[in-house]
């Protein structure tokens, strides 16, 4: 099939970009998104021109290195894929794409498709673990977690924190990626201890990167390729509020 | 045992090996069960007030990576960590799907660390050291209670203890899993541990930064080279010590089931500055991932082997047999594991498997658009347990392959074909994972410890935890604390060098006006790789691989166009110097797979195998360590072994019949 790209291109972070249109000829439907701009680099650089700049790394859909919007979403059509894992099949011939990169302050753009989330690793630093030194954990089995609360916590921890959520969102909000990492240790025994300490500091600090306010258009949820739960946003949010209206007062983390 | 340059490579094994002084493995005396306990209680210790005068250089941000410098940091030493990825939470153990072995013998079924040693001796068909595999196997139990109280979601039954699994190899279910993404779960908690220190200032985290020399002085490593991955610019670290916990190097045949930007630079570079590098030929082709659709395709993807407990390997009897598999009767299928294994069937180790697929393929009963795979069925399980089952243990899996191949596995087989997956060989350690460059300490898949010539499955995740939680935080205190007071300076002149090395290097892959690019050099390399160095290796196909890899060197230096500069983003420069290194590595992994005239484990010389085809050791002549030492460029590489003595087990012959 053939398609017509439209492709952002931005040489630095600040500097000013634009769309750039391309011509990819004979694309094979099972090859993946990411393989297909693979080869559109592969034509450009026979043309002399610098290959389009993306992250990706694992292209299995796990480590969330990939990502930017095919005409406006995050990941493109596949519900709950990332684009490294979105195949051809799924287009037509003569199909027209714009691909932009992640748009949200909290995400300055590095280069073409590229954008820094570091951001994100900021909120999980501010109390995103168990206070747990190496060696001091007692024995694994000491403790019973039901297996309905184990697997919920699962849902939450398979956030690969790859930005979907933000980049789709009107406000820029990172409610979903803050509400995964709160729930998955918030509804463990394990994460009991600081889990009223664990939503403040991460709220807040979530709050001091940039994002935006969240305002319950559930857009995260629909492009998040894990298909992760807006309903963690809620819990997060109570176990804040509680917080809040209980004066409970936010505990330094991690000493 | 060492021998010249000039020597014919065939003759530079020995026939007896003598314990070479460049390679001292430093396994501590007493019997083997208690040697680890013995050697902790006796390892230097620094002062905690002294801890944090102490800077320390950690390259990659995996399980071993992660697990380490946050270990570390815990302890009060200055972190500084490095990652090429955007952030640590990516490194590639997070695609490991399967699980961690732990020897916490839950299921009463006859586990223990003895049998968790052995098999993983067993596994790695006596080539590994055995003090090495007896701790792992020992601390096997304390990494499953560590990442539990990091709030890891294993998975659990309802009862609300831990659940297990049997994983391939094993006659006991002694596997942790978290569904299908063990690897994503366990790297998590090891980050979020990595986050904490961040976050407390212990560690100062350099993201998006690459690793482009070791800097070495008399044989000690006083820092690293490294370039900014987004703004180009190249910096010097100095530490008192620098861990590598970069990974392995799979990547050398181009398709495998490593991430995109997995690479051995930083082993290499490490190579050449003075670390040994051994058993170079030990790689693991796993036997359970989706075939190649077409030559566009990038990556291959692997399918957890623990598919192999519920699925069933077969092809069809006859190779003109083009009916869809479900309309094939069961009379005219080959479940081959099963017929030649019975006592394994699907459950025979990655390194059989992958063998006998291959075979089934060469003779022309492959499967699929490309003939090219074979089945992997889960009809059977379904009808036995119900679809919810499958869903509850494979879920995420069979979604995935719907995903890649467009095929629904709950209704029509699976295929699958091996694929480069993992490296046993790598950087040489001893016993306390410093390697043979004093200060240089190297961890997880990047050295070549514990897995033999075969690495178990779901042993990988327990190797670099292992190594970053429980082993380095001892080993290194002991290393530092005889270096207590000295000043760390990027000022020596072995900086400078390795600067201007760096910069020289990349001018160089920058300043050619060439016509090809770096994939299809790398894609050619890997070629020669899968064929002359794959699945199964003989002389006279890797002595062609010799001539044909330096020739393709040669080219590819006068030939492959870097477009851009070095300031700011150069993914194709990047690529460009991982290929470069990967052009050296691949000719020393079939200079030793030459040298090693016998088969072990994952390395079949086609010369040397049982009438069944499995893999034949010469243990009078090869039970060592093949270590390789760089002695510049343009001169062959000089072979050292370490001795491979066993006084636990006795060698036998491994049958899983």
């Amino acid at each position: 099939m053939d398609l017509t790209l439209h492709v952002w291109r931005q040489a630095g972070p600040g500097e000013p970009g634009r769309m750039q249109a391309y011509e990819v000829k004979g694309v094979n439907e099972h090859s993946s998104f990411l393989e297909m701009l693979d080869v559109l680099n592969q034509q450009l650089g026979e043309r002399g021109e610098e290959p389009i700049a993306f992250d990706h790394d694992c292209r299995e859909g796990i480590c969330g290195s990939c990502g930017f919007l095919i005409n406006g979403v995050a990941h493109g059509p596949l519900p709950g894929t990332t684009v490294c894992q979105l195949h051809m099949r799924h287009f037509r011939h003569g199909d027209a794409l714009r691909l932009e990169p992640w748009r949200a302050k909290a995400f300055p753009v590095i280069r073409d498709l590229m954008v820094d989330r570091g951001a994100f690793d900021r909120v999980v630093q501010a109390g995103g673990f168990v206070s747990v030194a190496t060696g001091s954990a007692p024995e694994a089995n000491l403790i019973p977690v039901p297996k309905p609360l184990a697997d919920r916590a699962f849902d939450a921890a398979a956030c690969i924190g790859c930005g979907a959520c933000v980049a789709q969102c009107p406000n820029g909000a990172a409610q979903l990626f803050t509400a995964a990492k709160v729930s998955h240790l918030g509804l463990l025994p394990q994460g009991q201890p600081e889990r009223t300490a664990r939503a403040v500091a991460m709220v807040e600090a979530m709050e001091g990167q940039g994002f935006g306010a969240c305002s319950n258009y559930a857009e995260c949820e629909a492009v998040c390729p894990k298909e992760i739960s807006i309903d963690f946003i809620a819990r997060m949010n109570r176990d804040y509020l509680k917080a809040k209206l209980k004066g409970v007062e936010k505990v330094p983390l991690g000493d | 045992m060492s021998t010249g340059p000039d020597t014919p490579l065939q003759s530079q094994a020995p026939s007896a090996i003598p314990a070479d002084p460049k390679l001292d493995a430093k396994v501590p005396p007493g019997p083997l069960a208690e040697k680890w306990t013995a050697h902790r209680d006796h390892l230097r210790l620094v002062n905690p007030n002294n801890k944090r005068k102490f800077t320390v250089l950690v390259l990659g941000s995996g399980l071993a990576g992660a697990s380490a410098a946050a270990s570390l940091a815990e302890l009060g030493y200055v972190v500084e960590c490095f990652c090429f990825q955007d952030s640590p939470r990516r490194a590639h153990s997070i695609a490991a799907q399967g699980g961690i072995n732990a020897a916490k013998n839950y299921r009463n079924d006859g586990d223990s660390v003895f049998r968790l040693f052995y098999d993983t001796i067993k596994g790695g068909d006596f080539r590994s050291r055995e003090a090495n595999v007896h701790r792992l196997a020992e601390l096997s139990v304390e990494i499953i209670d560590q990442c539990v109280a990091q709030g890891v979601p294993f998975a659990r039954e309802y009862g609300g203890l831990l659940d297990n699994r049997s994983f391939g190899g094993a006659q006991v279910s002694r596997t942790f899993y978290a569904r299908g993404q063990t690897g994503q779960q366990l790297l998590l908690g090891a980050y979020q541990a990595l986050s904490r220190q961040i976050g407390l200032g212990q560690v100062a985290m350099f993201p998006r930064t690459e690793l482009l020399d070791v800097v070495v002085e008399d044989g000690r490593a006083l820092g690293i080279v490294v370039r900014d991955l987004t703004t180009g610019a190249i910096s010097s670290h100095a530490g008192h010590a620098v861990v590598l916990a970069t990974g392995g190097y799979s990547n050398v045949y181009y398709l495998s089931t490593n991430a995109k930007g997995s690479n051995a630079t930083a082993i290499w570079r490490a190579y050449r500055r003075g670390a040994f590098f051994a058993n170079p030929c030990y790689t693991q082709i796993h036997p359970t991932c989706i075939p190649a659709a077409g030559d566009y395709q990038s990556k291959l993807t692997l399918m957890s082997e623990s598919l192999r407990n519920d699925g069933r390997i077969w092809v069809p009897l006859d190779p003109q047999d083009a009916r869809p598999p479900q309309q094939i009767p069961p009379a005219a299928r080959d479940y081959y594991l099963e017929r030649c294994y019975p006592a394994f069937g699907n459950l025979v180790p990655r390194d059989v498997a992958a063998r006998k697929a291959k075979q089934v393929v060469d003779e022309g009963r492959g499967v699929g658009p490309q003939k090219n795979g074979v089945y992997l069925d889960f009809a059977d399980a379904i009808a036995r347990l119900g679809r919810g089952v499958i869903e509850d243990r494979y879920g995420n899996l069979f979604e995935m392959y719907e995903k890649i191949t467009g095929e629904d596995p709950y209704r029509t087989p699976m295929r699958i074909y091996p694929a480069p997956h993992y490296t046993m060989g790598g950087l040489w350690v001893d016993y306390d994972l410093q390697s043979t460059v004093q200060g240089l300490f190297v961890i997880g898949e990047a050295n070549f410890s514990d897995h033999g010539a075969n690495r178990l499955g779901a042993s990988a995740l327990m190797q670099g935890l292992a190594d970053g939680y429980f082993v380095l935080p001892y080993t290194l205190g002991n290393y530092l604390a005889g270096h207590l007071g000295e000043k760390l300076s990027t000022g020596h002149p072995a900086f400078r060098n390795a600067r201007a090395e760096t910069d020289a290097r990349l001018a160089k892959l920058l300043a050619g006006s060439g016509k090809r690019s770096v994939d299809s050099f790398h894609r050619e390399l890997g070629r020669l790789c899968w064929e002359y160095c794959g699945i199964a290796r003989n002389a006279a196909g890797l002595e062609k691989a010799l001539a044909l890899i330096p020739a393709l060197r040669d080219e590819f230096w006068r030939d492959v166009r870097v477009l851009g500069t070095a300031a700011g983003v150069n993914q194709e420069l990047e690529k460009a110097g991982r290929l470069a290194d990967f052009f050296e590595l691949a000719e020393l992994m079939c200079r030793d797979a030459l040298m090693r005239d016998e088969s072990a484990g994952g390395h079949l010389r086609e010369e040397h195998q049982t009438p069944e085809g499995e893999a034949l050791r010469d243990d009078e002549r090869f039970a060592f360590v093949g270590a390789w030492e760089w002695k510049g460029e343009g001169a062959a590489p000089e072979l050292h072994g370490e001795p491979l003595a066993f006084e636990a087990v006795s060698l036998s012959q491994r049958s899983y019949k």
